[in-house]
């Protein structure tokens, strides 16, 4: 179905369309994860102070600020892809017709979907960069291995804004989007190992966990942010590479179904 | 780019026995045609009679179901790249970019055929003065007018510099001053030696501006010609217009064998110029309402396709 003949640079210039509005609000933009990471720090760190002492992870006692800090920036990372490749995708693919104008020049829709999805990770690097930095000021965040959350980002965006995008690519209509949040974003949310670790839940859930994208891009976030980590780095970042990779080909394949009739 | 100028009546577009279905449905049926360098070629019917399904296809968005295309000499299928960017096409929809500016429709749009940026900022601001949208540089395209945005519809099918411009409905929902506006931007540019395909649902503005047509039902072509030779073929010169049907005129030009189409408060009669049925209708039944004119091409397509509403 895919060709690769279709793939060049120039869905660089369908992404450059994008960072173009983008900069529009950019205040808009930055405004999120300039606050958000403080209010979920200030809400749990307060909130939770008389409820929760503190916990073992990795073989080592955290507080339970420093535990959450890092999963905050890998939810923000989900979010900002995710949100991306599917309602805002599909605004500009159905109200806008946004690609079928770029259909009349020399793109493919493999450029332009592609597109897409490179500019949802670009959205979420440039979230989770901001983040870093806030969470930095905070003392939760060990620099400089601290940085490599922007490669990782990019990366937690391209498997995110890629299963976005399959979505966007068999939705039947806009509305039709609460399903995959509420089947597949909500329990992530909750279980990948975000405001409690996952070793203390049962057996199975804890290789149920294994299964979800969320899962590894939080320890990974950890491994950058604290240098802990519960399960091997590499199982991770394997995972989300071939994650990303089967999503890429059943984004493409979906949307180019949709379109191309 | 490897541009080549196409010398003037060279067939620039060949369509064979093209077809397309959706889920088994046929919308283009085998439809044939070709289009010579600087010529303005229409494709007409009526709603969903597969003119846009037939563009589609030309400008590889859609592949064919059957049936062969070349532009340019080139094939679709593999040469879609070289043949869009030599090409312009204004889209039955809108599909501007709302997010953008006036400006930034044009130049982000040059940016997706590659056009360096000073080329293209350069062409955009010809463009807008072109098309009168100098003011508007600006605005917002959810702020424009449907004139104003069907005109720079038009501008961003030409940042390009096409050799091949495709219109589908440019004209529809316009006022009459942006449609004669539109007319003339059209001329000026079949003047530079630009090749057209045209689809309207004006039969005037198809009358003045193609040199050739088809009338298209079902995804089938009906006919092909030259707008006046297609007049004169289908439905003669002359047209008498009686108001309410009557059972003695319509036998009186039975018996003559004159052609005419029975509505329910009116009788068109194909008097093709026979002053003999003319002075019958004047002197027999100038009680009624009478008019006398000369045939147009919307004859032709009512006659032609019926005139029962589709869909
Ligand atoms: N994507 C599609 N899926 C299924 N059917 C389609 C699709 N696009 C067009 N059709 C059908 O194909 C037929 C031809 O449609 P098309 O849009 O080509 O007509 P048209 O001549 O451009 O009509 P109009 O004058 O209304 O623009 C119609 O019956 C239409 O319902
Ligand atoms: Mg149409």
């Amino acid at each position: 179905m895919i060709r690769m003949s279709n793939i060049s640079w120039r869905f660089l210039s369908v992404w450059r369309r994008n960072l173009i509005v983008y900069r529009k609000i950019w205040k808009v933009n930055f405004l999120v994860p300039l606050l958000e990471p403080a209010f979920y720090i200030l809400a749990f760190g307060l909130g939770f102070q008389g409820l929760v002492q503190g916990l073992s992870y990795g073989g080592k006692a955290l507080a339970y600020t420093q535990f959450m800090a890092p999963a905050l920036i890998a939810i923000s990372i989900m979010y900002n892809s995710f949100f991306e490749t599917t309602y805002a995708s599909f605004v500009r693919m159905y109200y806008q017709k946004t690609f079928d104008g770029m259909m009349t020049t020399p793109l493919s829709l493999e450029e332009i979907i592609l597109a897409e999805i490179v500019w949802g990770a670009t959205k979420a690097t440039a979230a989770a960069a901001v983040m870093t930095l806030v969470l930095g000021l905070f003392g939760f965040v060990n620099f400089p291995q601290g940085l490599l959350i922007v490669p990782l980002a990019f990366l937690g965006g391209l498997a995110f804004g890629a299963v976005g995008m399959f979505f966007t690519g068999i939705t039947p209509s806009i509305d039709m989007f609460n399903l995959p949040i509420f089947l597949f974003i909500t329990p992530m949310f909750l279980f990948s190992g975000t405001f409690f670790p996952v070793s203390g839940l049962p057996e199975w859930a804890q290789t149920a966990a294994l299964i979800f994208p969320l899962y590894h891009l939080v320890e990974l976030s950890r491994a950058c942010c604290l240098g802990l980590v519960e399960t091997n780095p590499l199982l991770s970042l394997g995972y989300l590479i071939v994650f990303t990779l089967c999503f890429l080909v059943l984004g493409l394949t979906t949307m180019r179904r949709r379109l191309i009739k | 780019m490897d541009q080549q100028p196409t010398a003037a009546g060279e067939i620039i577009l060949q369509v064979d026995n093209l077809g397309k279905h959706y889920n088994g449905v046929s919308a283009v049926a085998g439809i044939s045609f070709a289009v010579r360098a600087g010529e303005c070629f229409g494709l007409l019917g009526p709603n969903g009679a597969g003119k846009t399904s037939a563009i589609r296809m030309i400008y590889g968005f859609a592949p064919p179901s059957s049936g062969s295309l070349r532009v340019f000499s080139l094939d679709v299928a593999d040469d879609w790249r070289r043949i869009r960017s030599r090409v312009g096409v204004c889209q039955q929809d809108n599909t501007l970019d709302p997010d953008l500016s006036v400006l930034q429709n044009l130049l982000i749009f040059a940016g997706y055929f590659q056009i360096p940026a000073d080329q293209a900022r350069e062409r955009a601001e010809e463009l807008l003065h072109f098309f009168a949208l100098e003011k508007k540089r600006e605005a917002k395209v959810g702020e424009l007018s449907g004139g104003l945005a069907r005109r720079l519809t038009l501008a961003r099918a030409l940042i390009n510099d096409p050799e091949l411009i495709i219109l589908d409905e440019p004209t529809t929902g316009l006022d009459p001053q942006s449609r004669h506006l539109l007319w003339e931007k059209l001329h000026a540019l079949r003047a530079r030696g630009k090749t057209f395909i045209l689809t309207t649902h004006y039969m005037e503005e198809a009358a003045q501006l193609c040199d050739r047509l088809v009338i298209m039902d079902h995804g089938r072509i009906l006919i092909e010609g030259a707008p006046t030779g297609l007049i004169e073929a289908h439905v003669g010169s002359s047209i008498i217009e009686v108001s309410g049907a009557d059972q003695e005129l319509v036998d009186f030009l039975a018996e003559r064998k004159v052609e005419f189409d029975r509505m329910a408060d009116r009788l068109v009669i194909y008097n093709k110029g026979n002053a003999e049925i003319e002075q019958a209708v004047r002197a027999g039944f100038h009680s009624r309402q009478c008019t006398f004119r000369s045939a147009t091409l919307e004859d032709v397509f009512l006659r032609l396709t019926g005139r029962e509403l589709r869909e």
